[in-house]
């Protein structure tokens, strides 16, 4: 065998053309092609303009809730997964206990349960502590406060009020278990180094755990949040004039099953689709900097 | 009695723990195990205020634990450790008080990676001595111009070499004003031209007259700055001598020995 001179050049290796095509992110362009057949219906079919037209501000109210449960959810979720992570019995065995009930039970049975069962039983708590504030504390602004809880009403707290409750208590075991994982994958150096310096625990947790733990679980977060915005869907059993529901209500009202779910899929793909985009520019941008 | 009212109620052996007014370090009869693992077993130590005590010895062999427990990283199953007349492992000790005073340097560095290497030494500074940024601020800068990185100050520690890393966790620990440095084998992480680099800013601080305890295997730092020696093995404390007792004349086979082997 001859050895390969300087004046022999590498041959350009050619790249099958069927090869590159299998590479193309087919699946991709069949969504954007989807996306756009439904934006030339809703443009040119009176039927889908009218479903359209009726279910889009169900999408204001779904990413309203899904919002506000998801940051409730992660205040929840990140005094939880402290928990997890603490030496102290009590709360290491509460926020455990919390966790493994609200994990095990399905999202549609606990949203129904926090809406009928919990307010309620939650709301009567408030009443009788009124009623004890009212009666031996009464004075100055505790008056005021007390007066307030004495006259809740589970009528006065609306379906929706119930649902974000419901999806953020839900939700917030899962925040703990991803905060949890975030904290322990922490080297085990960080907090000796922060303790070797004399701070307390709560200080390393604060300023040297923490602050490298959430920047991990940013991604997972995401993903989280876009999990909740699909699960929101559940609060329509709750007659919250959200996308689902109000899904239902135009099918109704229209009997045009096709047009109204092909719709409300549609607008639920957008939202998943361009979040799981930002998801994955965060995701890279983390890589690139560790 | 001073005892008494030094090491509290209940210590065990405190009678005859009466230190010698210029221990600074007191380590009594410290047993420690992990699982099966025996880590220490009937350790005691002594380190007079100002002296650079070495621990040597061979790896697993204890020397980790036993410094970890100066700070209480580590708590012993059993025995006592005073430290600057405070005793570390009774029940009243708040321990956070006592780290402040006692710096610490890893194998590792455990430099905190999202913070810039001015913040990696204000931090503490700030939140447990209660100094204002601005006074922080210009310890951390004479005390990165002191290790010889004053360039680096913005930089973050992704960006810094090993030896780099290690000057600026010594910098971070001594922001603190602490009495004592403990280093924990803080050259074994190093590239060999690293290891100078460090070796010199920690010779200069026993020069100055810092009380510290290093775990560590360089014989030339024992030489040069080491009042005494300690040699552990399985957990206990096998010798304990002078460098040069140690170097010329050892009394134990086992220190022999290893000695024998690690100055090939």
């Amino acid at each position: 065998m001859a050895v390969a001179t300087e004046t022999e050049k590498p041959r350009p290796k050619l790249i099958p053309w069927t090869e590159k095509l299998a590479a193309l992110p087919w699946w991709a362009l069949l969504i954007l092609l989807g996306g756009v057949l439904i934006v030339y219906f809703i443009y040119t079919s009176p039927t889908y303009q009218d479903a359209f037209s009726f279910l889009i501000s169900g999408v204001r109210l779904t990413i309203l809730v899904s919002l506000a449960s998801f940051v409730l959810s992660l205040v929840l979720g990140l005094i939880l997964g402290m928990g997890r992570v603490s030496k102290n019995v009590v709360s290491y065995t509460i926020s455990s206990l919390y966790v493994e009930v609200v994990r095990g039970i399905p999202m549609l049975v606990l949203l129904i349960y926090f809406a009928y069962v919990v307010t309620p039983i939650g709301l009567q708590f408030a009443n009788a502590l009124g009623a004890f504030i009212l009666q031996n504390l009464a004075f100055g602004p505790l008056i005021r406060l007390a007066e307030y809880l004495v006259n809740l009403n589970i009528q006065g707290v609306d379906m929706m009020v119930r649902a974000i409750i419901g999806l953020a208590f839900a939700y917030a075991a899962f925040e703990a278990e991803v905060f949890r994982a975030g904290i322990q994958s922490i080297e085990r150096g960080q907090m000796e180094a922060a303790r070797s310096l004399g701070m307390s625990y709560v200080q390393g947790m604060r300023y040297i755990i923490l602050p490298q733990a959430i920047r991990r679980v940013l991604p997972p977060l995401g993903n989280d949040f876009i999990a909740i915005l699909k699960d929101s869907s559940l609060i329509s059993v709750l007659a919250v004039r959200e996308l689902t529901h109000l899904g239902k209500l135009n099918r109704a009202r229209t009997f045009r099953t096709f047009e109204t779910w092909n719709t409300v899929a549609f607008l639920y793909l957008i939202l998943t689709l361009s979040l799981s985009v930002l998801v994955k520019i965060m995701e890279r941008r983390m890589s690139f900097e560790e | 009695m001073k005892s008494n009212t030094v090491y509290g109620e209940g210590s065990p052996g405190v009678a005859e723990l009466v230190p010698r007014d210029d221990d600074i370090i007191v380590i009594e009869h410290a047993y420690k195990s992990f699982g099966k693992t025996q880590a220490l077993v009937d350790a005691s130590l002594r380190v007079k205020r100002g002296e650079v005590c070495l621990i040597f010895g061979p790896s697993g062999g204890g020397k980790s634990t036993l410094l970890r427990c100066i700070n209480r990283l580590e708590n012993p199953d059993s025995g006592t450790i005073i430290v600057d007349g405070i005793p570390v492992t009774g029940d009243k000790c708040n321990i956070d008080l006592v780290r402040a005073e006692v710096g610490m340097v890893f194998q590792l560095f455990n430099l905190f990676p999202h913070l810039t290497v001015l913040r990696n030494v204000t931090i503490a500074q700030e939140k447990v001595r209660g100094r204002s940024n601005k006074e922080a601020e210009r310890i951390a800068r004479e005390l990165l111009e002191r290790v010889g990185i004053p360039e680096k100050a913005d930089a973050y520690p992704g960006q810094l070499s090993g030896g780099q890393k290690q000057r600026v966790a010594i910098a971070r620990a001594l922001a603190m004003n602490p009495k004592i440095m403990l280093f924990d084998e803080p050259t074994s992480a190093l590239d060999a031209e690293m290891i100078k680099e460090v070796l010199d800013v920690m010779l200069d601080l026993a020069k100055e007259g810092m009380t510290m305890v290093v775990v560590s295997h360089e014989m030339g730092f024992a030489k040069a700055a080491a009042d005494c020696m300690v040699f552990i093995d399985g957990g206990r404390v096998i010798e304990e001598g002078t460098p040069e007792e140690i170097f010329s004349n050892p009394k134990e086979d086992r220190t022999k020995l290893f000695l024998s082997q690690i100055l090939e």
